[in-house]
């Protein structure tokens, strides 16, 4: 499946780490502040709103066919295929945009936008939907009843209901039947200083079209890039402004 | 004590239709307890309901039952709001309709919940952005004011209360329904929905399906046990719902046409005028024609003579129009797809942008008619142990 | 009234034949000591896990002391083959108790039933932020799909 997208770079993943190095030294006083906010946060420390953890996708190099995104997520959940197509748990997936005039076809990964103003939060009869101090829109299951509000109002098909009891949970990643639930941008991994499975497997197997970081400081790469040229939301109409943004689409 | 209530009285029949009716409402009941029972323990990968179609036939039979209960209140409001004392000898079984009704859509609300036994959380824990948290009082609170305006009736010391107990549950009537249409209304990202409109047709559907229900009831508690309603009350009572589903297909119609005129919209509008498949054929079939054109046909081209008759068979076509309505709203709404990229052809594993299809399986007919069975019951039952049917002897026909 | 005092009754009763039956032989965790003193456990670690939950869920506070994938860590059985048994099956560390006490447990509906060893590859830990500088940053190949 990922074939056609893995590249014949097997060291490519540690000279990108040299680049960053080299570019972190280039930058100087610049540099110090990415180090500082890059910097893993402790485990007793709450997430802070000083943080928007954001997403930058960009779409010219997003291979159609190529879903290395999402077989990472899969593995990293552990969302397993349980035969029904129409009711398994998708937290991303590649959609593929034909323009009806043009033809032109663009691929892109869908995935839970982590609004500002998260349409599923408001409907939450609950409160189980709702939106961390640092921009990642969680489902506290603990409190979810399965009412499936949220899946009628989020705008981007982002979530899922689970139909059935599940088993082999990841550790990190509880889920289970009755609730529901939707891209969580690897909270535990970021809560560790580590970046979203989805982000690294495009980085070494993909197209290296994801960007992640936090975009409410400007001195850091994804806020950089934002400012630096042209970006989307998806759905902007609804005014909701989306921490996932995406280039040339 | 209990037989008689002033001009009120218990119902005291032996027939064995009675048993029977209650013996086979205890059947479904059991039967749709049994198919939610099915649904918690193994999920609902059993219905037909999928990450496509999240709300199936069990929320189209509680919305039903639950705009219902608020329109079975017309009568009672008919009474002691509207100062129509001929409605007044039946505002109590009005306001026993109401809570029966309310009782078995919530049960089917509940019970469809991915995780019902947690229903406590949603008892104590709530967001006030969120219309369904606001309903929940909504809904107990009105359950609690139709209590209290039933006790004003049954306690003669407190009629003078009744007209007071029953403004506010005539205006708790109203924002009950808007919440429910609201619901709707509030999904901003769907296309079919995300509209003010839907709020003034939940209002008019229930009114329609209340109207509809409270006249099935009492004519048929009439016909099969004892004496019902007079000719004169049903033709009134038929009339005002002839009114009501006039106002429902001028809404509906208001709402298609504003539809159609944003391209915008011209996407779901063909999907649920023209390609939609079920959902086309319930819109045209069961919303418009069984549900609007012919029993306003009924109610108002009928020969008197044969008007009774004529209303019966309009509420009985209404009420199947009305469920047509919602499985339209509801899961045509949810069929269509969300539309992310306005101007592309989308395609992806996850169903984008083709329209969803849905069949309801077993256990959502199980606890949508159980739920329906269970209101039935109660009402049954109520009737029998305390007065709430019109003692005839009493109240003569008033025209 | 008389319900509430029925209640309370029973609850004394069985709280005093709870002290007086012999608790069940709980199979050993890891290590020399608890988290806490094990009469604590007892009696709080369900609002310890709560507090911790609330904790977790909302602020992202993620220290091990409370937290139950750590229970799961040290609780755990092996069989003799070295695989783990999952430690909400029966007779494991907590349906022992949980059976014992009557107490209907659903945290192992979500909550993964033995350690994340076996998974080092994915789980968490490595700090590899110095990852998101990298993108965009000069020329670089293109996916062979493009």
């Amino acid at each position: 499946m990922t074939a056609s997208c893995s590249r014949d770079h097997p060291d490519r993943g540690r000279r990108r780490l040299l680049a960053g190095a080299a570019g972190l030294a280039a930058l100087g006083g610049g540099g110090f502040s990415i180090v500082e906010l890059a910097r893993a946060k402790d485990d007793d420390e709450a997430v802070s709103s000083l943080v928007r953890w954001g997403l930058l996708i960009d779409t010219a190099r997003c291979a159609t066919g190529c879903d290395a995104c999402v077989t990472a997520c899969d593995t990293e959940h552990n969302l397993e295929d349980l035969g029904r197509p129409l009711t398994d748990a998708q937290w991303i997936r590649k959609v593929d945009l034909e323009d009806t005039e043009t033809g032109h076809v663009t691929s892109l990964p869908m995935l839970c936008q982590h609004c500002e103003h998260p349409p599923c939060v408001d409907v939450c009869p609950t409160g189980a939907s709702f939106r961390r101090e640092d921009g990642i829109v969680l489902v506290d299951k603990h409190t979810c009843i399965g009412c499936r509000y949220c899946v009628m109002a989020c705008p981007y098909k982002a979530r899922s209901f689970i139909h059935e009891a599940l088993h082999n949970q990841r550790p990190w990643s509880p889920r289970g039947k009755g609730t529901v639930e939707s891209c969580n941008l690897c909270v535990h991994r970021v809560d560790k200083g580590r970046i979203p499975a989805c982000v690294e497997a495009c980085a070494t197997d993909g197209g290296d079209a994801m960007l992640f970081g936090d975009i409410s400081d400007p001195d850091s790469e994804i806020a950089t890039q934002l400012r630096a040229g042209p970006s989307t939301q998806v759905r902007a109409d609804l005014g909701l402004n989306t921490g996932v943004r995406y280039r040339n689409l | 004590m209990g037989s008689s209530n002033g001009h009120f009285r218990t119902l005291k029949t032996n027939r064995g239709a009675y048993w029977l009716a209650i013996a086979m409402l205890g059947v479904l009941v059991a039967a749709g307890y049994a198919a939610a029972h099915a649904m918690e323990t193994e999920g609902h990968w059993i219905t037909g309901m999928n990450n496509q179609v999240v709300w199936g036939l069990p929320h189209v039979f509680a919305i039903f039952l639950i705009v219902s209960a608020s329109g079975a209140l017309n009568v009672a409001s008919l009474s002691s709001v509207f100062g129509h004392p001929e409605y007044g000898p039946w505002a109590r079984l009005s306001g026993l309709l109401a809570i029966c009704l309310l009782v078995g859509g919530l049960i089917v609300l509940v019970l469809d919940l991915g995780r019902p036994e947690r229903l406590v959380v949603a008892m104590t824990h709530y967001n006030f952005r969120s219309i369904f948290a606001w309903n929940i009082f909504l809904y107990t609170g009105f359950l609690l004011v139709v209590a209290v305006y039933l006790w004003t009736q049954f306690q003669r010391n407190l009629s003078e209360w009744t007209g007071r107990v029953g403004l506010l549950a005539f205006a708790w009537r109203f924002v009950l329904t808007s919440g429910t249409g609201a619901i709707f209304g509030f999904l901003v990202a769907r296309q079919f929905y995300d509209a003010a409109i839907l709020i003034p047709m939940f209002i008019v559907l229930s009114l329609l399906l209340g109207s509809a229900i409270f006249l099935l009831v009492s004519v048929l508690l009439g016909r099969w046990f004892e004496d019902g309603p007079g000719a004169d009350f049903v033709v009134r009572l038929g009339r005002l719902m002839g009114i009501f589903i006039a106002a429902e297909l001028f809404l509906v119609a208001a709402f298609h046409l504003t539809n159609l005129y944003a391209a915008e919209h011209h996407g779901v509008e063909r999907f649920i005028l023209l390609g939609g498949g079920a959902i086309t054929a319930l819109f045209w079939g069961g919303q418009v024609i069984v549900g609007a054109l012919l029993p306003l046909g009924l109610l108002f081209l009928m020969p008197a003579g044969r008007l009774v008759g004529g209303v019966v068979a309009a509420a009985m076509l209404a009420i199947v129009g009305g469920l047509a309505q919602l499985y339209v709203v509801i899961i045509g709404g949810q069929s269509y797809p969300l539309v992310l990229f306005p101007g592309k052809r989308v395609t992806s594993s996850f169903h984008d942008g083709e329209a969803a299809s849905y069949l309801p399986a077993t256990p959502e007919w199980l606890l949508g008619v159980g739920g329906v069975a269970l209101a039935l019951l109660l009402v049954l039952l109520a009737i029998r142990v305390l007065p709430f049917l019109p003692d005839n002897r009493h109240f003569r026909s008033p025209a | 009234m008389i319900l509430r005092l029925a209640v309370t009754g029973l609850g004394a009763i069985m709280a005093v034949a709870a002290a007086l039956a012999d608790p069940p032989e709980l199979p050993r965790g890891r290590g020399d000591a608890c988290v806490a003193p094990t009469d604590v456990m007892r009696r709080e670690h369900m609002d310890f896990l709560l507090h911790q939950r609330d904790r977790t869920v909302h602020e992202g506070i993620r220290t091990a002391r409370f937290s139950l994938s750590g229970c799961v860590d040290c609780h755990v059985q092996q069989n003799v083959d070295g695989s783990y048994i999952p430690v909400d099956a029966p007779e494991q560390f907590c349906d022992t108790c949980h059976r014992y006490a009557s107490v209907k447990l659903d945290c192992f509906e979500c909550h993964a039933t033995t350690p994340s060893t076996g998974l080092s590859a994915l789980a968490p830990g490595a700090r590899d932020f110095a990852g998101i500088l990298s993108f965009g940053g000069g020329p670089r190949p293109r996916p062979a799909g493009e």
